[in-house]
C-alpha cells in the first residue's frame, strides 16, 4: 500500500536497490533469512515448535482430541488449522476475533498440509464414522517483522514432526488412554516459499519493510516430489504468467534447499 | 479424497457432464438486473447461479476507516443457505472470509482507486446456487457490476479455473470434478494487459502440469472475456433502442 510519504520514500529506496540486485538487508532476491527450528518447546502441548525466520518469530502447538468425524470422511482423522496474530507481536495486530489476515494465514497454512496429504489421516481412525482423533494447529505469531506464511508453514510442520498421539484402548464405544506414546503419521513435508512483487521484480522471503512497499505477494507451497500443493496470491496488485511460472520454478528450488538444511 | 469411485473421464475421454477437456459450461451474463443498486450483473455458469451488485462510490461509515488519498474497496462474498446441498448456516464462514479477501484483491488492480478519496465502494456477491468454481463466476459478475456502476476501470477482471481431473488437466471444474479431482487452479486475468490478479490452487501438480493448466485458464477466460463486453454492450443497446 502506497499511502504515506515515509512509505513512498522507502518504496523508491528499495526498487532502486532491487533493480540492482541488491536489498535493503542486503540479501540477494532469492535469499532466505536466517531459519531457526527449535522443537518440542511446550511440553503440555503433544507437539510443537519455534521458528525464527530473521527477526519474525512463530510458535505453533499442536493439541489432540477424541471427536467425531466429517460425514463426506468417516474413516478419517480431522485437521484443524487456526492463527492468532497476538497483540503482542505487531503494533498493527488488535485484540478480538481473527480477521481476515488471520484467517487468510491459517487457511494457507492448512491447504499446504491437507493437500500435500502429509498426514496420514486414515490412521487416525479410531471408529469408521464414530471417533476419530482430532489434530488442533494453533499457529501463534510472537514477532511480525514480515513473511508469517512461510514461518507459520515451517513452525506447524516443525510441532507436527514431533507430535505425539497418545495410545489407546476402544472399547464399547469409549476410549481409554494407556500410558505411552506413537508419533503422528506424517508423509510429507510441504514447504511455503513466499515472494513478494516490487517493481516488477520478484523477491523471496519478504520482511516487513519490503512487505509494506510490495504491490502484490505470492505463495507456493511444495512438497518432497517437488510437485506444487498450494499457491496463494496476495495484495492488490497483479503478476504477469510468465512471473507466475518464475515464481513456481525458483520456489521449487527454494523448498527443497530448506528442507535440506533442516533435515525435513 | 483422490480415491477413485468413479471415472471423471470416459473413454472417449468426455467428461461427467459431456465436455471435452478444454471446454466451458454454459454461461449466461446479464448486466443491470438490480433496479437499487448502482451497478449490478448476473451470471450462471453451468449450475452457478451468482448475483452481484455495487453500490458507490459512497460516504464511508465508520468513517475513521475512509482513507485520504483513495477509496475503500470493501468486497462480501456469501453464500445463500440453500445454495448447496446441505444447508449452509449464513453466518459468514471461515471459507467466505477467505474468498472475500481475494475477490477484493483480484478486483482492485483494475480499478483507479484514487479517483474517489474518503469514499467507499461496495461489492456484494451472493452466491444462490454453487456448483464449483463459484469464486471464478463471481469476479466476472462483480467486474460487470463495477463497469455497470460506471466506475473507471483498467480493464474488465474475468476469471476461471483450470484443474487436473484424472490425470487430464481440464477447463472450468464442475463440483464434483473440483472435489474428486487431483487439483483445482482458478485464475482472474485483466486479459489486455495480461495481468493475473487472482491465483489459488489446491490439490497436487507438477511444473509442467501447473504451467499447462494456467495457459488453460487464461484461455478460458480470454473466451468469458469476449462474453462478458457482449453483455455490457447489450445493456446499453437496448437503452438505446428504448429512447428512440
Amino acid at each position: 500500500m502506497t499511502s504515506s510519504i515515509v512509505v513512498r520514500v522507502k518504496q523508491k529506496q528499495i526498487a532502486r536497490l532491487i533493480a540492482k540486485g541488491k536489498r535493503l538487508d542486503g540479501r540477494g532476491l532469492t535469499d532466505y533469512r536466517e531459519i531457526k527450528v527449535e522443537e518440542g518447546v511446550v511440553e503440555r502441548a503433544e507437539g510443537s515448535a519455534r521458528v525464527l525466520l530473521g527477526k519474525t518469530e512463530v510458535m505453533a502447538g499442536v493439541k489432540i482430541e477424541v471427536g467425531q468425524p466429517f460425514s463426506d470422511t468417516p474413516n478419517e482423522g480431522v485437521l484443524t488449522v487456526n492463527a492468532e496474530l497476538v497483540p503482542l507481536a505487531s503494533p498493527t495486530f488488535e485484540p478480538g476475533p481473527p480477521d481476515e489476515n488471520s484467517i487468510e494465514l491459517a487457511r494457507v497454512v492448512d491447504r499446504g498440509i491437507r493437500e500435500s496429504k502429509a498426514i496420514d489421516l486414515e490412521k487416525l481412525c479410531i471408529e469408521p464414522g464414530k471417533k476419530v482423533f482430532v489434530v488442533f494447529v494453533d499457529v501463534y505469531v510472537l514477532n511480525h517483522d514480515g513473511n508469517l506464511i512461510d514461518a507459520s508453514a515451517m513452525a506447524a510442520l516443525g510441532a507436527l514432526l514431533n507430535t505425539k498421539v497418545f495410545n489407546y484402548e476402544y472399547k464399547d464405544g469409549e476410549v481409554k488412554i494407556k500410558p505411552g506414546f506413537t508419533p503422528l503419521p506424517l508423509r510429507k513435508h510441504p514447504i511455503a516459499v513466499t515472494f513478494a512483487k516490487i517493481n516488477d521484480t520478484l523477491v523471496v522471503d519478504p520482511w516487513l519493510e519490503e512487505e509494506r512497499v510490495m504491490d502484490a505477494r505470492i505463495t507456493l507451497t511444495i512438497d518432497d516430489d517437488g510437485d506444487i500443493c498450494a499457491i496463494q496470491k496476495g495484495g492488490s496488485g497483479y503478476f504477469s504468467p510468465k512471473q507466475v511460472l518464475e515464481a513456481a520454478k525458483i520456489a521449487k528450488e527454494k523448498a527443497e534447499e530448506i528442507r535440506k538444511k533442516l533435515k525435513w | 479424497m483422490s480415491q477413485k469411485v468413479e471415472k471423471l473421464i470416459d473413454k472417449k475421454g468426455l467428461r461427467l457432464d459431456g465436455r471435452k477437456p478444454d471446454e466451458l459450461r454454459p454461461i449466461k451474463i446479464e448486466v443491470g438486473v438490480l433496479a437499487n443498486a448502482d451497478g449490478s450483473a448476473y451470471i450462471q455458469q453451468g449450475k452457478n447461479k451468482i448475483l452481484a451488485a455495487v453500490y458507490g462510490p459512497r460516504e464511508l461509515h465508520p468513517k475513521h476507516l475512509a482513507l485520504p488519498d483513495r477509496t475503500v474497496l470493501r468486497c462480501r462474498y456469501h453464500m445463500a443457505p440453500f445454495s448447496v446441498q446441505e444447508r449452509k448456516s449464513p453466518a459468514p464462514s471461515r471459507r467466505e472470509i477467505e474468498l472475500s479477501k481475494v475477490i477484493r484483491e483480484a478486483l482492485e488492480p483494475s480499478l483507479f482507486l484514487e479517483y474517489y478519496p474518503r469514499t467507499a465502494i461496495d461489492v456484494f456477491i451472493e452466491v444462490l446456487q454453487a456448483d464449483g468454481g463459484t469464486r471464478c463466476a463471481s469476479i466476472t459478475a462483480a467486474s460487470l457490476a463495477l463497469a455497470d456502476a460506471g466506475i473507471p476501470m483498467r480493464d474488465l477482471v474475468v476469471a476461471c479455473a483450470a484443474g487436473k481431473v484424472d490425470d487430464t488437466i481440464v477447463l472450468d471444474l464442475m463440483d464434483t470434478e473440483d472435489k474428486k479431482g487431483n487439483a483445482d487452479v482458478p485464475v482472474a486475468l485483466m486479459p489486455n494487459l495480461n495481468a493475473i490478479t487472482l491465483l489459488q490452487m489446491d490439490g497436487n501438480l507438477s511444473l509442467e502440469e501447473f504451467e499447462k493448466a494456467v495457459n488453460l485458464a487464461i484461455d478460458g477466460c480470454k473466451k468469458i472475456y469476449a462474453m462478458q463486453k457482449e453483455a455490457l454492450r447489450a445493456k446499453y443497446v437496448n437503452i438505446k433502442e428504448v429512447e428512440e
